[in-house]
């Protein structure tokens, strides 16, 4: 708004901002959304558009999320991610990037977690209880259960067996999963007066959800991790035409248009069978929550089919445990375990065993499900060193491993591994990588595109070459911006959020009104009032009554003119002959003759008078206020030209 | 804004709502205590039912003795069960837009609305509220279609007949409205139309109105509802509880700030505090099972029997009853025991972080496991080979009209060893028990009803503050049988607005506002003036757009490009468009300064006479006369619009425009 004249400048913004760091006075509020993803590691955060890359090699480096988000003053601290592949300070987001020097806690308005995966909630203790957060964080209810779980096992095998000092502590743990709030789908979270979130289901893993973060009239998206593909466990992501002014969105799979899951069950399937056919023994290297469950269920199935005799194992633990949270989460999981939950729970299984140290040794085929998925340490790691040296056998790596891990070795092609104490260890197993990651390919990206109707689109959690083709992709299709930030780069967007003001029920009906009884008009109609501003209060009301509740009186400013018109009738036949004439040319609008003598059009009084001297003129006084300004004008105007000779 | 009530039991509402342009059904309750009028249906043959006398009036005129059976000097109708449903020519209920459900209690006249109205709406519920209410109405259907009857009552209900029959008959409401029960088919296809939602999810109504549900504490996913637009709030409180049972407490806080509070399912039994009954539930118990009776609870499927397995839980090895059977028969007993295991989310915090453990929320799956609790679908079957005597039987009806329970009933009613204990408010035991006499066994009545009682609403409403409260009239009054009891009903100020069936009550609202947006290009082109510290106007013409219920406001257009090259068609193609109006003035001239401008402004021959009510300003040689008031300017000049031009801007340099 500008000020002019002797108006006082005033800057209408509808969020009082006091935290609006970018804003630009004429342009309302605006988005920064700065990223701090995961990248080579090597001072990733202070050095902008260098190595931009979230992912390196073939799509093997899950990185970690962390994103911070400001919106209309709000700033918003979306995942807090760790990097498996470090052991070092380079695991944790550098937190100190976010404020400089100030306390996080004033800074942050909430920590939004989309899932219980380690790289994005992995760095949670450390950021809470160590550089110290006392908001609130905000995740869904599985998220809730699970997550402290994964930060004990975690924790465990960073301290306890690898003996590293400056870790999280199990009190932390507790301590952080405190300040936690959780949140229902499609719950609308209000974080405080104006900043409000809302959680959509986002398939993935149990309880994996996209968060809306929405101030005012603003709002971005953020996807997390999902899957737009409903699996054997769970359902497909979803989200309302939301309408946001950006949508953050993961591009693990950016360009890839995966085959149907059915030829990658089948092709799995076969491996297994296969290789316990041979006398094989087969170690699948898992997390404990997710894919574990989703295999599980495929294999029960094809075992139950198949009439397979074969045992197979979950190692012990967390994937036992696992299986409970998803019985009892069960409204999480896809529509068709949960219609049948109550004759059949398909997390009950009937052919899978629980698996003690001792089976590794046993003779014959066996199919093992063990944990962590990377195979960088734990029980997974310890029955690979068993089973590796044996070509009969096989490993399948059904998800990513992070540069670093033994999984990403075998994948890589090494097949001799350096191991603890100089041993050496020769691989002669097979290894076969299957991707059962969850997460949507370019289809399912562009397919929640194109279902939440963004504004812009940002690509995180990507590789850049295939980030790159995905965003021509997406400004193709859709005609939106797309951007794809390098790590710790700050992309701001400028947004110019419409003002909401309450109008007069009056003023509005009124206007409505009329503007029903005009067919079409052509000329757009156009509504007056008068905007009340006080505090942050903002009234649409019509002129009058602003005056009214002001206090203050209408001045009214009124003209008359005296037109002379050469004209020896009667001052009544020339007041009909102004009638006639001025219906004539004014179609659209209100011409009267009154009994008193005089014309009006609209508002505008007409009255013929004699001429005090010359009996051949007649006076015409055309009044009217300030308001019909134009009108009166163009009346004299018109008048003045005289009317038209009266048929004789 | 109108409130259609077309319901008059004030825990089974069923209220239509028109708020804006939308209509929104509250509820659909269906009115059940109408099948305490018929006899039980018998899943046995049973020869004391069907021996029963026929009725005859007192003349001796016996032409309904087909129909109508006395038994213990009551009358009954011997017919399916048929259950009283909302009204459904009070307002045209194909007009409904949404049906908003607070529980799984509160939707089971569902069916009837949807299938059989032309309604072609959505249903909003939350999940547990579906599932269960599937249960529910499952358990319904198979109760009744499991006893076909051939005969089909009708001739009792004509009115003039109606009238010559005894009470409570006799006063009998709507009859000719009485329905058997539905299908499940129409079951399946009334629950096809619910949309799922979440606590405090705000969904759009055709852009006008927003609808919130909020936690209530009453049952498993029970909700209160918010109907809201910018300016206008009503709140739909129903079915609530303060009380800590399993559900997630209730959301007290987002009901504040009300315009109308519509307040229905208080307690039924206000008298009876819901700890105590429970107490008493399980001491009785007790004591029937080790005088070697059997207990009989009949009891709904869902809801309250998840507490009762809970306090026995803790109770029973304590007792000594860890050898006497606990059975709960339903058809849909095991589906209710496995649900209520899945909705962490919906319950109360205590619940929640034992499933984050992970374990079961309820500890009746160990009472499973352990085998103390089976569970059966029916008598038949299973249940004939497990069956232990002494027990503890769980099943349905309440009413005691149809379903095991009136097996039970025939089996046990002849020994005074056994109980029969009522926990479900929603049936007199009295009236409920009449078929049944003479009866031995013992009857305890321990009614449990977590809803709100009037001490706690008195409590909320000074809480939340609304500004009118609506509620069915049994709440402005005692209960009729406790009628000196003042406290028993609500009081508040202003006097809550009561309603009955059949009436329409028109909602004191004056809607005064309403929200529209300003694009970011027109309030930039916005001058605001600062009339008083901190309150600033600025005049607004701008191009009204109404698209979804939706009002935007946009800068008008810009003028058109001059034509002026182009010879004009038709003089009207030139009248201005008299809607551009121009804004209003406010302020007065002084005179001095005026005269002062305008001498500055040439004018020189200016001469000033006082009149009665302000000044006259004369401009001699330009024929100009200018009248000037406190609140008004009268400029009478010659045709000369240079002139007029002038001396209009040099008035309005003295006025402020709006």
């Amino acid at each position: 708004m500008s000020g002019g004249g002797h108006a006082s400048p005033l800057h209408i913004c509808p969020h009082s901002s006091p935290r609006v760091q970018f804003s630009h006075p004429t342009k309302g509020s605006e988005e920064l959304v700065r990223q701090q993803g995961g990248g080579g590691g090597e001072g990733d955060l202070a050095m902008p558009l260098t190595c931009p890359l979230l992912r390196v090699g073939a799509g093997q480096d899950v990185g970690r999320s962390c994103i911070l988000v400001s919106i209309a003053g709000k700033n918003v601290m979306l995942d807090c991610g760790m990097h498996m592949g470090f052991n070092d300070d380079r695991r944790f987001p550098d937190f100190s990037y976010i404020t400089q020097n100030g306390r996080l806690t004033d800074f942050l308005d909430c920590v939004i977690i989309s899932h219980f995966h380690l790289d994005h909630c992995g760095a949670l203790p450390y950021f809470s209880e160590m550089v110290g957060y006392d908001g609130p964080i905000y995740m869904t209810h599985p998220t809730q259960a699970i997550c402290p779980i994964l930060l004990e096992d975690y924790r465990k095998i960073a301290v306890d067996k690898k003996g590293e000092a400056n870790f999280f502590t199990s009190q932390m743990i507790k301590d952080c999963m405190k300040k936690v709030v959780a949140v229902h789908l499609h719950q609308t979270v209000q974080v405080d007066d104006e900043l409000e979130i809302k959680a959509y289901y986002a398939g993935h893993v149990l309880g994996a959800a996209m968060f809306q973060i929405k101030v005012g009239s603003e709002s971005v998206v953020y996807t997390g991790d999902y899957n737009m593909t409903p699996d054997r466990h769970l359902g497909a992501a979803w989200i309302d035409k939301c309408r946001p002014n950006l949508l953050i969105t993961e591009s693990t799979y950016a360009t890839t248009i995966r085959d149907s899951k059915r030829c990658r069950e089948r092709d799995f399937l076969k491996k297994v069978h296969e290789t316990v056919e041979r006398g094989g023994k087969v170690l699948i290297p898992v997390f404990a929550l997710g894919r574990a469950q989703e295999l599980c269920i495929l294999l029960e199935t094809f075992w139950e089919r198949m009439n397979l005799k074969v045992p197979i194992y979950f190692s012990t633990g967390l994937t036992e445990k696992a299986n409970h949270y998803y019985k009892l989460f069960i409204t999480w999981t896809n529509q068709k375990i949960r219609k049948t939950f109550v004759q059949r729970n398909m997390f009950e299984f009937k052919h899978i065993k629980a698996f003690d140290r001792a089976f590794a040794d046993n003779p014959g085929p066996m199919v093992v499900f063990a944990t962590p998925g990377m195979l960088h340490a734990g029980q997974s790691l310890q029955i690979f060193r068993k089973w590796a040296g044996n070509e009969k056998n096989m490993v399948i790596m059904p998800g990513y491993c992070v540069q670093g891990t033994v999984g990403h070795k075998i994948l890589s092609g090494q097949r001799k591994l350096e191991m603890e104490g100089r041993q050496v260890l020769e691989v002669k197993m097979q290894v076969e990588y299957m991707s059962f990651s969850a997460h949507a390919d370019a289809k399912g990206i562009m397919q929640l595109v194109g279902q939440a109707e963004p504004e812009s689109v940002l690509l995180v959690h990507g590789e850049a070459k295939k980030m790159e083709f995905l965003k021509q992709k997406i400004e193709q299709e859709f005609r939106v911006n797309c951007y794809m930030p390098a790590n710790g780069e700050t992309v701001t967007l400028p947004t110019s959020p419409s003002i909401p003001v309450g109008i007069s029920l009056g003023l509005l009906k009124q206007e409505m009104a009329q503007a029903g009884l005009l067919p079409e008009a052509k000329k757009p109609r156009l509504l007056h009032g008068t905007l009340i501003m006080k505090d942050s209060n903002l009234r649409l009301v019509s002129s009058e009554q602003a005056l009214k509740e002001l206090g203050l009186a209408e001045h009214q400013l009124r003209f008359t003119c005296r037109v002379h018109l050469h004209d020896t009738r009667k001052e009544q036949e020339t007041a009909m002959r102004v009638h006639s004439h001025l219906k004539s040319i004014l179609k659209d609008h209100c011409v009267q003759h009154l009994p008193d003598g005089s014309v009006t059009v609209e508002s505008i009084l007409i009255q013929a008078a004699a001429h005090s001297e010359d009996p051949g003129t007649k006076v015409l006084l055309v009044s009217w206020t300030y308001q019909d300004e134009e009108l009166g004008s163009y009346l004299t105007s018109l008048l003045k030209k005289g009317l038209p000779q009266a048929p004789s | 804004m109108k409130l259609y009530c077309l319901s008059g039991h004030p825990t089974l509402p069923c209220n239509v709502l028109k708020f804006k342009s939308t209509t929104i059904m509250l509820d659909c309750g269906l009115d059940m205590t109408s099948t305490l009028n018929f006899l039980p249906l018998p899943l046995v043959q049973s020869p004391r039912l069907s021996n029963l006398p026929g009725w005859s009036l007192k003349d001796g005129n016996a032409f309904l003795d087909k129909e109508l059976k006395e038994c213990s000097g009551h009358v009954f109708v011997d017919s399916v069960p048929e259950f009283c449903l909302p009204e459904t020519e009070l307002i045209d209920l194909s007009t409904v837009d949404v049906i908003l459900i607070s529980n799984y209690h509160c939707m089971m006249a569902l069916p009837y609305i949807t299938e059989h109205t032309g309604f072609t709406g959505t249903v909003y519920a939350t999940e547990p509220t579906l599932q269960i209410g599937r249960l529910l109405m499952e358990e319904l259907v198979n109760f009744i279609e499991r006893v076909p009857k051939a005969q089909s009552a009708s001739l009792w209900k004509n009115k003039d007949i109606q009238r010559l029959l005894p009470s409570p008959l006799k006063d009998a409401v709507e009859v000719s409205t009485w329905r058997r029960c539905y299908t499940m088919q129409e079951v399946n296809s009334a629950l096809s139309k619910i949309q799922l939602v979440g606590y405090s999810q705000k969904i759009e109504l055709f852009g006008a109105v927003q609808v919130t549900p909020l936690s209530s504490g009453y049952a498993l996913g029970s909700s209160n509802w918010i109907i809201q637009s910018h300016y206008e709030k009503v709140s739909y409180v129903s079915g609530s509880s303060l009380l800590t049972t399993h559900p997630q407490p209730m959301d007290q806080a987002s009901l504040k700030n009300s315009d109308v509070l519509i307040l229905t399912g208080l307690t039924q039994i206000p008298t009876a505090n819901p700890d105590g009954m429970v107490g008493e539930f399980c001491s009785n118990l007790a004591l029937t099972v080790r005088n070697g009776g059997n207990v009989l609870v009949p009891c709904y499927p869902s809801g309250v029997i998840y507490d009762l397995l809970e306090c026995l839980y803790q109770y029973i090895d304590s007792a000594g009853l860890s050898n006497v059977p606990f059975y709960f028969i339903s058809p849909v007993a095991n589906s209710s025991l496995e649900f209520s295991q899945i909705f962490a989310e919906w319950l109360c915090h205590n619940k929640q972080s034992k499933v984050y453990l992970p374990e079961p929320p309820f500890p009746h799956a160990e009472l499973i496991q352990t085998n103390k609790l089976k569970h059966y679908p029916s008598i038949h079957g299973d249940f004939s080979n497990d069956f232990r005597q002494p027990c503890v039987v769980f099943t349905g009806h309440p009413s005691l009209r149809f379903g095991d329970v009136v097996h039970f009933m025939e089996l046990w009613g002849k020994s005074s060893l056994n109980t029969v204990i009522f926990t479900e408010p929603d049936f007199s035991y009295l009236e409920a028990l009449a078929p049944y006499q003479p009866l031995a066994m013992k009857c305890i009545y321990c009614p449990i009803d977590t809803r709100l009682n009037f001490i706690q609403v008195s409590k909320l409403l000074k809480e939340v503050q609304p500004l009118h409260v609506v509620c069915p009239e049994q709440y402005t009054q005692p209960p009729p049988a406790q009628s000196h009891r003042m406290d028993l009903l609500i009081d508040c100020q202003p006097p809550a607005m009561s309603y009955r069936r059949a009436e329409v009550l028109a909602l004191p609202f004056k809607r005064r506002y309403e929200k529209i947006e300003i694009m970011p290009e027109l309030a930039d082109s916005l001058v605001p003036l600062e009339i008083k510290p901190g309150i600033s106007l600025a005049a607004v013409s701008a191009v009204l757009h109404t698209k979804d219920n939706k009002h935007v406001l946009q800068p008008p257009p810009r003028p058109a490009q001059s034509t002026s090259g182009k010879k004009r068609k038709r003089a009207s193609d030139d009248v201005p468009d008299c809607k551009v109006l121009k804004p209003l003035l406010s302020g007065s001239i002084p005179v001095e300064q005026f005269v002062q401008t305008l001498e500055k402004h040439g004018f020189s021959d200016v001469k000033v006479e006082d009149t009665a009510k302000g000044h006259i300003v004369l401009l001699q040689e330009a024929e100009t006369l200018i009248q000037i008031e406190e609140d008004s300017t009268h400029i009478i000049c010659d045709n000369d619009e240079t002139l007029r031009v002038r001396l209009r801007d040099l008035v309005l340099k003295f006025l402020q425009k709006f």
